[in-house]
């Protein structure tokens, strides 16, 4: 039987049954459903929802659109979360990678407890602290402001980001660092032009990482932003939502062109982003 | 032979060193490199956990010092408090079905799909893509979907000749409203972890069972699952501190409500310390779900260790 023609066979079987693939089209339709008719709710009328829930729109009218798109709130809240998100990244980026190279490459005395210290912040989550850093930021003076929010998502980020560089660091053939060092090359050239530029795998991690965290947030903005200028994008659609109630077809418009970057851009990141989890997680 | 070689270099210098803290060069970096995640993250991450325990026992209205001590008064208030035992439900109740329900929907589709080909990739992406939504979209569309008047729920009533509640409006259906945005939400995300496991395990462990005749049911059970143990332990971790932090889901979702029959921790934290400024009162929450989240942590920690070791 263990012919070559039994060996073709066997091949050519899927590795999924037919019952396994209806289910898995029944749970993908679940998935897939709510965002389909959100995507198209925004060009219906209030009554058509009703009657005509998944079929296409009567006519394909982007007025609603339209006004949104002209209208101020918009392009603000989502340049607000851009910028919040950039600086975020960088600067988390740039402070942990820092930390991490000085406990990965420098002996000093004390390394092993202050990485432990550094690493206290996986053990609770930033909505645990909340309330005592709205005191704090307010005694700082960094209340409605984007400052306030970016210090506090770099410093909510360098537990996770220091443990992922660490790790990284300590991949990295030791014989570079040691031959940097015997040609009289200091510690900060030896980060800067030979870590660094063999990190960029962690780098493109911790940043999607951190990027995707601090665009979706949405506790802090909320307690630390009071000014609709200053708002981010989660606190603009809330706000939209709350204004018109339930004139459904104007917020599934203005959800769906918050969605459609923000999901354009994690399909891209996807890898990172699984990789950092994952990753980070399963070796953590 | 690296290692070796390495460890062989830098032995000697590491003998010079050893006299003092660090080399001076070394000094210079450290000056440079540490101070500033050091300093955000003691500013901003632990003096606060310490601040929320201080402001735990003192009767605080936020402005000027702090003076009157009141003992445990806010922890007796905090567990006298009527929404307090429905917060710490929903967020166990999340957790049972998260570990019940969500955990092996995900592992069904991970062992579905952990091989790679083109079109299962597609079913991987799709199962993921809600996981990228931020919350707040997420909440905002699935209030659209449980509407009474416009959404998804009325039709599949008008479809079996029903009314069906508003079901965000209703306390008995509310949560299980809930429950099922955060499987749609997260069942993709623990899939990936599961798919990460199951894809680290040998082809010839799986070959071999299969060459001695095992059915591909008992090598999921007994070969695959029992391989893929840490990564379970992990999943197992996110969903319950997944569930300890829940909040932005709800906010678009409920608001808490109906009659404050949904709160979750984070929510009642967010409801009735932060948005009333009862400051004892929220910094005694805080301290509650410190200690949880440090306690699930500590125990992890020992659960994946063990859990390596054999």
């Amino acid at each position: 039987m263990a012919d070559v023609a039994g060996y073709a066979a066997k091949k050519r079987r899927p590795t999924v049954s037919t019952t396994q693939w209806v289910v898995l089209v029944l749970i993908a339709a679940f998935v897939i459903v709510p965002f389909y008719t959100t995507a198209l709710g925004g060009f219906k009328e209030i009554g058509e929802l009703r009657v005509n829930p998944f079929g296409l729109p009567e006519s394909w009218d982007p007025t609603r659109f339209v006004e949104i798109i002209v209208g101020p709130t918009l392009f603000r809240s989502l340049w607000n979360s851009l910028v919040i998100s950039v600086l975020t990244v960088v600067f988390s980026i740039l402070f942990a990678s820092m930390t991490a190279f000085a406990f990965a490459h420098i002996r000093f005395f004390g390394s092993r407890y202050l990485m432990a210290y550094m690493l206290l912040g996986l053990l609770f989550p930033s909505a645990t602290a909340i309330l005592p850093l709205f005191i704090k930021m307010r005694d700082l003076g960094l209340l409605d402001s984007h400052l306030g929010i970016i210090i506090v998502q770099v410093a909510f980020a360098m537990s996770f980001s220091v443990l992922l560089f660490h790790n990284f660091f300590k991949e990295l053939p030791k014989e570079l660092i040691d031959a940097a060092r015997m040609d009289n090359c200091g510690y900060i050239r030896i980060y800067w032009y030979i870590t660094l530029p063999l990190s960029l795998p962690i780098i493109a991690t911790v940043g999607v990482f951190n990027f995707v965290t601090s665009w979706n947030s949405f506790l802090l903005p909320l307690i630390v932003l009071n000014t609709d200028a200053n708002y981010t994008w989660p606190l603009g659609i809330m706000q939209f939502q709350g204004e018109y109630g339930s004139d459904w077809p104007r917020i599934l418009a203005y959800l769906t062109l918050t969605i459609i970057p923000a999901v354009a851009f994690f399909l891209a990141a996807q890898r990172y982003i699984v990789s950092g989890l994952t990753g980070g997680a399963l070796k953590g | 032979m690296t290692s070796a070689t390495a460890q062989a270099v830098s032995a000697p210098a590491r003998q010079v060193r050893a006299r003092r803290f660090v080399d001076r060069k070394g000094l210079i970096a450290l000056l440079i490199f540490l101070p500033p995640a050091v300093i955000l993250f003691t500013v901003f991450v632990v003096l606060p956990m310490i601040d929320a325990v201080r402001f735990s026992f003192f009767d605080w209205t936020g402005y000027g010092p702090i003076t009157d001590f009141a003992g445990t008064d806010n922890y007796a208030d905090v567990l006298r408090h009527r929404n307090f035992g429905t917060a710490v439900r929903n967020s166990l109740l999340v957790v049972v079905v998260s570990l019940t329900i969500q955990l092996p929907l995900a592992m069904w589709c991970a062992l579905s799909l952990a091989e790679r080909s083109i079109n299962i990739n597609i079913f991987r992406t799709i199962f993921f893509v809600p996981f990228m939504l931020a919350e707040v979209a997420a909440g905002l569309i699935w209030k659209f979907v449980y509407d009474g008047n416009y959404g998804l729920v009325p039709i599949i009533g008008d479809a079996i000749h029903t009314d069906l509640p508003f079901v965000l409006a209703d306390k008995f259906w509310v949560m299980p409203a809930i429950l099922l945005v955060i499987t749609w939400k997260y069942f993709g995300f623990h899939m990936m972890i599961y798919i990460a496991g199951l894809q680290s395990i040998p082809a010839e462990v799986i070959e071999a069972a299969r060459l001695d005749g095992v059915s591909k049911w008992r090598i999921n059970a007994f070969v695959k699952i029992p391989m893929i143990r840490s990564a379970i332990v992990i999943s197992v971790f996110f969903a319950i501190t997944g569930a300890l932090q829940l909040f932005d889901l709800i906010i678009p979702l409920t608001n808490g409500g109906p009659a404050h029959s949904s709160h979750t921790i984070v929510t009642f934290l967010y409801e009735f310390g932060i948005r009333r400024m009862r400051i004892g009162f929220g910094g005694a929450v805080s301290v509650m779900l410190f200690i949880a989240c440090v306690g699930v942590a500590l125990a992890y920690r020992r659960i994946l260790f063990k859990v390596e070791q054999t």
